[in-house]
């Protein structure tokens, strides 16, 4: 049956996959576990990078933040500083909005990744429309940050087109219960969003390994520009990963809760941004629902068990691990009900 | 407890609004249907007399309360006399009094009628009468016949209609026989029967009823038996032996009084018109409401000013357009460009109409766009670019106006009330999602506002729930209660259901 046809398929038969829907997803995990009062410490990305380098955990370098248009003028000749690029991105952002990615110069004028050279005023612009609040929730004026662009590990050179490959890995109670990498293609514009054509890859939370590919929402092996191979690549700092991530429920107290986190070549894994509201399309990339690994955590968690964050995130390894990628049999077992 | 918190209060919220809305249609009658009629009788009594000098006193028997009917208004027509009302037993005496009247007088008494339902309220059981003083051979012939009746009867409503039959097919030289000397006079025969039945200690009475025949204008009044079965007054054909009144039959008068008298007059009499009216079923319902002193009725919407009433006609449809937004959004997982913007897209379409509504809306937007996207290019603030943006679509609407003026599109004219702040919000949201996510996310949220839209549009402007709402609007109780069982939907939305159907192939890699 040809993939853009609309397909039907029984609530009976994505309960037992553990499909998580939308109204659930709000009703079970954001409105029990994720409290209004925490929500600022994820939806201003500032006070979140503050959060985080308290917490001693690793984030990109932040070079400045504007807050009125005054600064603006002022930040024009900070910004020729960074040869490498940088990135401007507003604290109050939502689905990637409004971040725009510098990857140099070219004589006096920034260079946008993957596209042509600005003029110096279109910086001013966006950071303008930025201070306005153009890509924040509502409206309400904005602060603009201005970050390290980072240097994506050579891993994912063959596999990312263009754009940003973040890794996002939802953590329930603060275990990682799920992962997924958001490959940009040609067709989604460098953009990470598996909506406009990006592909989608689960990760075995046991190795780091993604397990192949969603373009469309039909599974894919390679990747749809350079037929690299989707399944089995293995992402650096894993385990560094997993803790990240799990350290991040200390950090942000929101009980349902997506980290966002991007591999530098140098620095590893840095958190990009945290998410009060992860979608679901994670289970698509996983071919997966969420629904039977966060039963497992809640049952993990009825022994009253307090774990650090190094411990939950290697429970979360051994616990979710993918039988096709490690070769446990064991693990098998455990994760295979929720499949066929 | 806090389980049962939301299903307890569901089921308070839906109890109160469906008692209520019970009460006012099972017990004031008002219509479920927009522009129902209610059947209405007017009864005119007409009396006339020739005075025979001095001071004249005319009394009139009326109905005080009526089995069967109401009394929704009643008027005295009767120039240069006093008026008094006065309590007789079951009825009310209209007394007219009058110092030198010269000339034909005449009266006239209306009372408009409104039939509600059969009345079999119970009335107080006046006790055993006395038995008659018979001479014979009356006297012999009634105890036979008071003997034979009661063999073949179970209980005092039968023993009277079989005593009304036994008189009525009475052959000759029975002991029945010998009371039908009244040659099928109604009255005299129920005075017998009257006499008869108290000679078994049974308790009945002459009524005076009228048979509501509509356009006539002189009806005789007929008189019915109401025999008492110690629970309450069984009405009996004093001929035909019939129980209960006909639909169309009302009481007017009981006992055996004249309906008339008049004090120094001659050649007095009586005439009864009758005329069917229908009318709107509300008002007949809050008149009778008022009738019956129900206090519900001081609350409700139909005692506000008509602007006001108007108002509350279209406001009380939102919660329900709101209800449908809900559901779409939750249960069916249709996207919208902001919550409640198609409610309010869904008000303006009620000037417009459905598709002319569907039009501007679309071409208004979709100038507002490119329009938009030109602004982009100025990079201009955004609160500045807003408001310039309101400028553009206001101006669009008025040229929209103009033009469909001049070719003769009326319609379009009703332009003026949409919402252009919200429209020049959507425009705003429109043109981030288009660069943001692209075209298609732009364009499917657009249009899945539109049939949301038209979705609630459609329910808010069919005029039985209209008329529902506003007539009964405690029914936002079991909307409300509605809303809140459909906050605690955690299933799969149908769109979901799609969504995660085209993955079913990727959901089986693994098995």
């Amino acid at each position: 049956m040809p993939g853009w046809l609309p397909r039907f398929v029984r609530p009976r038969v994505l309960k037992e996959q553990g499909i998580v829907g939308m109204n659930a997803r709000n009703a079970r995990y954001i409105a029990a576990w994720n409290a209004r009062r925490f929500y600022p410490r994820v939806d201003n990305k500032l006070q979140t990078k503050q959060l985080a380098l308290d917490a001693g955990l690793s984030v990109p370098e932040l070079y400045g933040v504007v807050r009125t248009h005054r600064q603006i003028r002022e930040i024009r000749r900070e910004l020729r500083q960074h040869e490498q690029g940088f990135v401007i991105k507003p604290a109050h952002g939502a689905a990637g909005d409004g971040i725009l990615v510098i990857d140099g110069w070219r004589g006096d004028r920034p260079r946008r990744a993957g596209s042509r050279t600005l003029e110096l005023s279109e910086l001013d612009d966006h950071i303008s429309n930025i201070l306005s609040g153009m890509y924040s929730l509502g409206g309400h004026p904005d602060v603009a940050m201005i970050e390290q662009r980072v240097r994506f590990s050579s891993v994912f050179d063959a596999v990312a087109h263009q754009g940003v490959p973040d890794i996002r890995t939802v953590v329930y109670r603060g275990y990682p219960v799920m992962a997924m990498i958001r490959l940009p293609t040609h067709e989604s514009d460098g953009k990470a969003n598996l909506h406009q054509g990006a592909v989608g890859t689960g990760i075995d939370l046991a190795s780091g390994r993604t397990t192949g590919g969603v373009h469309h929402n039909q599974p894919c092996r390679n990747h749809p520009d350079s037929e690299h191979s989707l399944v089995g690549l293995q992402i650096p700092g894993w385990e560094a990963l997993m803790e990240l991530a799990a350290g991040c429920f200390e950090l942000s107290q929101l009980g349902y809760l997506g980290v966002d986190v991007v591999i530098d070549a140098e620095r590893g894994p840095l958190i990009l941004e945290l998410n009060a509201r992860p979608g679901l399309a994670i289970q698509i990339a996983n071919g997966e629902g969420l629904d039977h690994r966060i039963r497992t955590v809640d049952a993990h968690l009825e022994a009253g068990t307090t774990e650090a964050a190094t411990e939950r995130a290697r429970w979360s390894g051994t616990t979710f691990a993918r039988p096709a990628a490690s070769g446990d049999p064991a693990a098998a077992t455990r994760t295979q009900f929720g499949l066929s | 407890m806090k389980r049962f918190h939301l299903p307890i209060l569901i089921v308070l919220l839906s109890t109160i609004g469906l008692g209520v809305f019970a009460y006012k249609v099972l017990a004031l009658n008002m219509p479920l249907a927009p522009g129902a009629a209610a059947e209405t009788w007017l009864v005119e009594a007409r009396v006339r007399y020739q005075p025979s000098g001095g001071a004249t006193n005319v009394q009139l028997r009326i109905p005080e309360r009526l089995p069967n009917f109401a009394l929704l208004d009643e008027g005295f027509v009767s120039r240069g006399y006093g008026l008094n009302t006065l309590g007789a037993g079951d009825d009310r005496i209209a007394q007219w009094t009058t110092r030198q009247p010269r000339g034909e007088q005449v009266l006239y008494y209306r009372a408009t009628l409104y039939r509600m339902g059969d009345d079999g309220s119970e009335a107080e059981y006046p006790g055993p009468v006395s038995v008659p003083e018979w001479t014979e051979p009356h006297r012999s012939a009634a105890e036979a016949l008071i003997e034979d009746v009661r063999a073949r009867s179970s209980d005092i409503q039968t023993f009277a209609s079989v005593l009304v039959n036994d008189l009525a097919e009475a052959p000759r030289a029975s002991n029945a026989a010998v009371f039908v000397a009244d040659n099928g006079d109604p009255r005299a025969r129920a005075e017998t029967l009257i006499d008869l039945l108290a000679t078994a200690r049974i308790p009945a009475r002459i009524v005076t009823t009228l048979p509501l025949r509509d356009g006539r204008r002189d009806i005789s009044p007929e008189v019915w038996l109401e025999v008492h079965n110690t629970r309450r007054w069984v009405p009996i054909h004093p001929l035909s032996g019939k129980i209960e009144y006909p639909q169309d039959v009302v009481v007017w008068a009981h006992g055996t009084d004249p309906v008339l008298e008049v004090s120094n007059g001659r050649e007095a009499e009586i005439r009864f018109a009758v005329s069917r009216s229908v009318q709107d079923a509300l008002a007949t319902a809050e008149r009778f409401g008022e009738t019956v002193n129900a206090r519900i009725l001081d609350f409700s919407t139909l005692a506000l000013p008509l602007g006001t009433q108007n108002t509350y006609r279209v406001l009380l449809m939102v919660p329900l357009g709101a209800m449908i937004i809900v559901f779409l959004r939750n249960v069916i997982g249709i996207q919208t460009f902001g919550t409640f913007m198609p409610v309010l897209i869904a008000l303006s379409f009620r000037e417009t109409q459905l598709l002319a509504g569907i039009i501007l809306f679309t071409l208004i937007v979709a100038l507002g766009l490119g329009v938009r996207f030109y602004l982009e290019h100025l990079r201009l603030l955004l609160v500045p670019r807003l408001a310039a943006v309101v400028s553009v679509v206001i101006m669009l609407m008025l040229g929209i106006s103009i033009l469909s003026h001049h070719l003769g599109f009326e319609r379009a004219l009703a332009l003026s009330l949409f919402p252009m702040v919200i429209l020049a919000m959507t425009i705003e949201r429109m043109s981030v999602v288009w660069e943001e996510h692209g075209p298609s996310d732009a364009i499917t949220q657009g249009i899945g506002s539109l049939v949301v839209a038209a979705a609630a549009y459609g329910l808010m402007a069919n005029r039985q729930l209209e008329h529902l709402l506003f007539v009964f609007p405690e029914l936002l109780l079991v909307l409300l209660a509605m809303t809140l069982l459909l906050g605690r939907y955690t299933g799969y939305r149908l769109t979901e259901l799609f969504r995660f159907g085209r993955i079913q192939d990727a959901m089986r890699r693994d098995s």
